[in-house]
């Protein structure tokens, strides 16, 4: 242990009001959310939006959490805010799908103490499996729509929706994109206001939301629409920049509007900070005070086709793209070109050079290569898969994955494939992969329809402790909470008893056991009925795993067989290549290689591929200082 | 308001080099300076070995906070093949300094594709100014390989509009809690850093970055 220091200010003490601090839009957000005294906040990881939880576990005095699911999350905030706490949940834009059936009669009781759900968008796809327009929730739930266009306004607009949200009773929807999530910007900060709540007050015509009771409080919503359009047309959120150079003028929210400000400086702009309802009178002093408008907005074509619907005339997605990210050198050809102007010549940049792609890869020792390293060796299967790191197990050099959904889909897609196929897939073996963190979220269910309909699935239910993808977050399968404290440890293979599958169709497997692996799949899948495969291994990036001895090559004895590169691990390098012609008359290109001491963590996996037993331990007295277990 | 007054500084690397960390503390030097700033990646799924690059804009006020191609002063390379990536990112008078690392992907040793054999003579056929240099190998030699990402904070130093000291002082600050020994390390590892480029370069060198 470390020597005792003597603490004189507090580390884990929030920084102090008036602060100004680099803040991504995540972190804005969090704090915004603790100043405005919340009492508890819950998320399931999700890319763009993990590190707003993330960073609000980290404040003191609230309740924050890792919900299993975004659903749960936005259940947890609702019952919070029943009892008239201040209450806030977040999720990535295919989080909101899972949540929506919440969010659906949740806007028809409203929220009591002020309730905000922050959903952000991945547009471009960094890190998603589809690119959705949040927005749209705005319109289909009733509910007011904030966008903040950077860190500052995030932390601003933030605390706005929680005095919005409880003066109008409503749920208010904050719409992050990735560009406001990951962006670090300045942010002058405040003071946490305290927030006692009023406590619940029983009122089923309101909380229960049984026929008679959901009938008579739909016509609020619209009534609410209404209110919180005037809102919106006084709000000092939706600003109406006059510019000087009025021949084109632009409506924009978010990103788009530094876009719009960065490419055409001197044109009319209004900025919307409250998107939805949007202010029908300042959007009409636009148009009149332009000769052209146009609506810049990510990603989709909404808020022209309403703009148009109210009978002004616009422009939109008939000049700019309907998916991916805009940017300045987007917007300046295309709107030049709608003015019928001369195009500025973009920066006199070179073309791209042309250098190979370098997709994500698994880690080094990660347990999941022991997984599609043996499904790539077995023939005539149909493996469905799920979303996580294991998603990568479709690519090189592996291609042992061959559908990818949404979180939980791999049970459905499976069942399906197995009461669905006809005789072409009649002898194939039907796997269906998904993680722990996943599995929990939503593949339990999944594995009950297979279990309930007699489905003839191997399930490799993939147990590496951890949420992997979104960077190492705790699960209620991996005994510790959010703040990494210990919590209930649920055991999955009981989970998956309970949920239907013999017990003796249960088995535990270690993923870096490669031949155990092999029979087990083999074994499993020509045995007709649901059988479930833990593999039991933990992620590479959490503090559960403990690296091993590395390994090394011993050139002498390397044939070039290349066995050990199909395993997929980053730390096999190849030295040389070499073209032979066999014996059967079949040229082959042999590929001599080497590990990275400084990469291997020593899983062995590829030992066990390597035909003239090449590949050895590491001396020990080469070992590197941070190995500790050998 | 006139874009140039903006300096945009471009890192680039492979997922787990340090390239945010490095733009992080090139970002805190710039609020230093009194700059507004802003920073972005775009990382996706980089903690897996992908590409990385993390974009610092900073100036009087900043607005949109990617960077676009050909406007970039100085490009920071944690790896050689992903300087070249990204080097039309760099403005025509633009600078890059590119550590000579080569990290090779699984892609490429399945010889599904091709490493670049020079990567930086590629740039510099393309009419690119490049500086590269060992940054690990001088971490090395001065003990640690984990000096590697102040080296290359060195090498981008007399390539900022303000004063190397402004980014030496963030660094000694962020190590200031690890002790005197490692603040003199990094100490020591900066001014390798800007010796390596400065020995190449020359004092004469004009700096892209610097306003007129």
């Amino acid at each position: 242990m470390a020597a005792v220091m003597p603490q004189l200010t507090n580390p884990l003490a929030p920084p102090p009001a008036t602060s100004r601090l680099l803040l991504s839009g995540n972190e804005a957000v969090a704090r915004a959310v603790w100043e405005s005294g919340v009492r508890v906040a819950a998320a399931y990881p999700g890319t763009p939006a993990t590190e707003i939880i993330e960073s609000l576990a980290r404040y003191p005095d609230l309740h924050a959490e890792w919900s299993v699911n975004e659903k749960v999350s936005m259940e947890v905030a609702l019952g919070a805010s029943m009892t008239g706490a201040r209450s806030f949940c977040a999720m990535k834009h295919v989080g909101l799908n899972v949540a929506s059936d919440c969010l659906m009669t949740m806007t028809i009781t409203g929220a009591y103490g002020g309730l905000v759900v922050a959903v952000a968008d991945d547009v471009g796809l960094s890190s998603s499996q589809n690119e959705q327009d949040s927005r749209f929730w705005g319109r289909f739930a009733h509910l007011p729509v904030l966008e903040p266009a950077d860190s500052q306004e995030a932390y601003e607009m933030t605390k706005f929706a929680f005095g919005l949200s409880e003066q109008y009773e409503t749920p208010v929807l904050l719409r992050l994109t990735t560009r406001i999530c990951h962006v670090k910007g300045l942010v002058v900060v405040g003071e946490r206001e305290a927030h006692e709540p009023a406590g619940f007050v029983k009122n089923p015509e309101r909380w229960v939301m049984v026929p008679a009771h959901a009938r008579m409080r739909i016509p609020s919503l619209f009534q609410r629409d209404e209110t919180l359009r005037g809102v919106s047309e006084a709000s000092p959120l939706n600003v109406l920049e006059p510019g000087s150079d009025r021949s084109v003028g632009f409506v924009a929210s978010g990103p788009a509007y530094m876009h719009v400000k960065e490419a055409f400086p001197n044109a009319p702009v209004l900025k919307l900070g409250m998107s939805h309802p949007w202010p029908p009178e300042k959007m009409r002093a636009l148009a009149a005070m332009c000769d052209t408008l146009v609506v810049v907005e990510e990603t989709e074509q909404l808020l022209e086709t309403e703009v148009r619907a109210a009978g002004i005339a616009c422009h939109g997605k008939d000049v700019l793209p309907k998916m991916g990210e805009l940017s300045p050198q987007v917007l300046l050809p295309a709107v030049n070109r709608l003015l019928g102007r001369e195009v500025p010549p973009p920066p006199p940049a070179a073309a791209p050079l042309k250098v190979f792609p370098r997709p994500p890869t698994l880690c080094a020792s990660c347990p999941h290569m022991g997984i599609y390293y043996t499904l790539s060796q077995i023939k005539n299967i149909i493996v469905s898969g799920d979303i996580g790191c294991y998603t990568l197990g479709a690519g090189h050099p592996w291609n042992a994955l061959d559908t990818t959904i949404c979180m939980g889909a791999t049970m459905g897609v499976a069942l399906g494939m197995d009461k669905g196929r006809g005789a072409a897939d009649k002898n194939k073996r039907i796997l269906a992969v998904i993680g722990d963190s996943t599995f929990m979220h939503m593949g339990m269910q999944g594995l009950l329809d297979i279990t309930y309909n007699k489905g003839n699935v191997t399930v490799l239910l993939l147990d590496n402790n951890t949420t992997g993808m979104t960077g190492g977050q705790a699960t209620p399968a991996s005994g510790k909470d959010i703040h990494g404290k210990e919590a209930p440890r649920v055991d999955l293979a009981k989970v998956v008893e309970a949920l239907g599958v013999p017990n003796e169709r249960i088995k535990v497997v270690d993923p870096y056991e490669l031949p155990v692996l092999f029979k087990t799949i083999r074994d499993e899948i020509k045995i007709e009925g649901p059988s479930v495969i833990i593999a039991r291994r933990p992620c590479v990036l959490i503090d559960d795993f403990k690296p091993f001895r590395p390994y090394l090559v011993e050139e002498d004895k390397c044939t070039g067989c290349g066995n050990c590169l199909e395993v997929g691990c980053p730390a096999i390098h190849v030295t040389s290549r070499e073209k032979v012609i066999k014996p059967s008359g079949k040229e082959v290109e042999l590929a001599f290689v080497n590990i990275d001491n400084q990469a291997c963590t020593g899983c062995g996996l590829c030992v066990q591929p390597c035909a003239p037993d090449a590949i050895q331990h590491v001396p020990r007295r080469d070992i590197p200082i941070h190995i500790v277990k050998t | 308001m006139s874009q140039n007054d903006i300096t945009n500084i471009l890192v680039c690397g492979i997922g787990g080099q340090g390239v945010m960390t490095a733009t992080e503390i090139l970002a805190e030097a710039a609020i230093a300076e009194g700059h507004d700033v802003k920073k972005t990646e775009v990382a996706g799924m980089a903690q897996r070995g992908g590409v990385v690059t993390s974009h610092l804009r900073f100036g009087r006020k900043v607005l949109s906070p990617q960077i676009e191609p050909g406007t970039v002063q100085v490009l920071l390379g944690f790896e050689g093949a992903e300087a070249l990536r990204w080097s039309h990112y760099l403005r025509p008078d633009g600078l890059a300094l590119v550590n000579n690392a080569k990290l090779v992907p699984p892609v490429v040793e399945l010889g599904l594709f091709d490493y670049p054999e020079d990567p930086t003579g590629q740039m510099r056929a393309a009419g690119r100014r490049v500086v590269s240099f060992d940054a690990m190998s001088i971490a090395r030699d001065l003990g640690e390989v984990r000096l590697g990402n102040t080296v290359m904070l060195g090498a981008i130093a007399d390539y900022l509009p303000f004063s190397p000291d402004v980014l030496l002082a963030c660094i000694v600050k962020r190590f200031a809690r690890k002790g005197d020994q490692v603040v003199e390390a990094n100490r020591k590892a900066f001014a390798a850093g800007r010796e390596a480029v400065a020995r190449q370069l020359g004092a004469s060198v004009n700096n892209p970055a610097a306003h007129a």
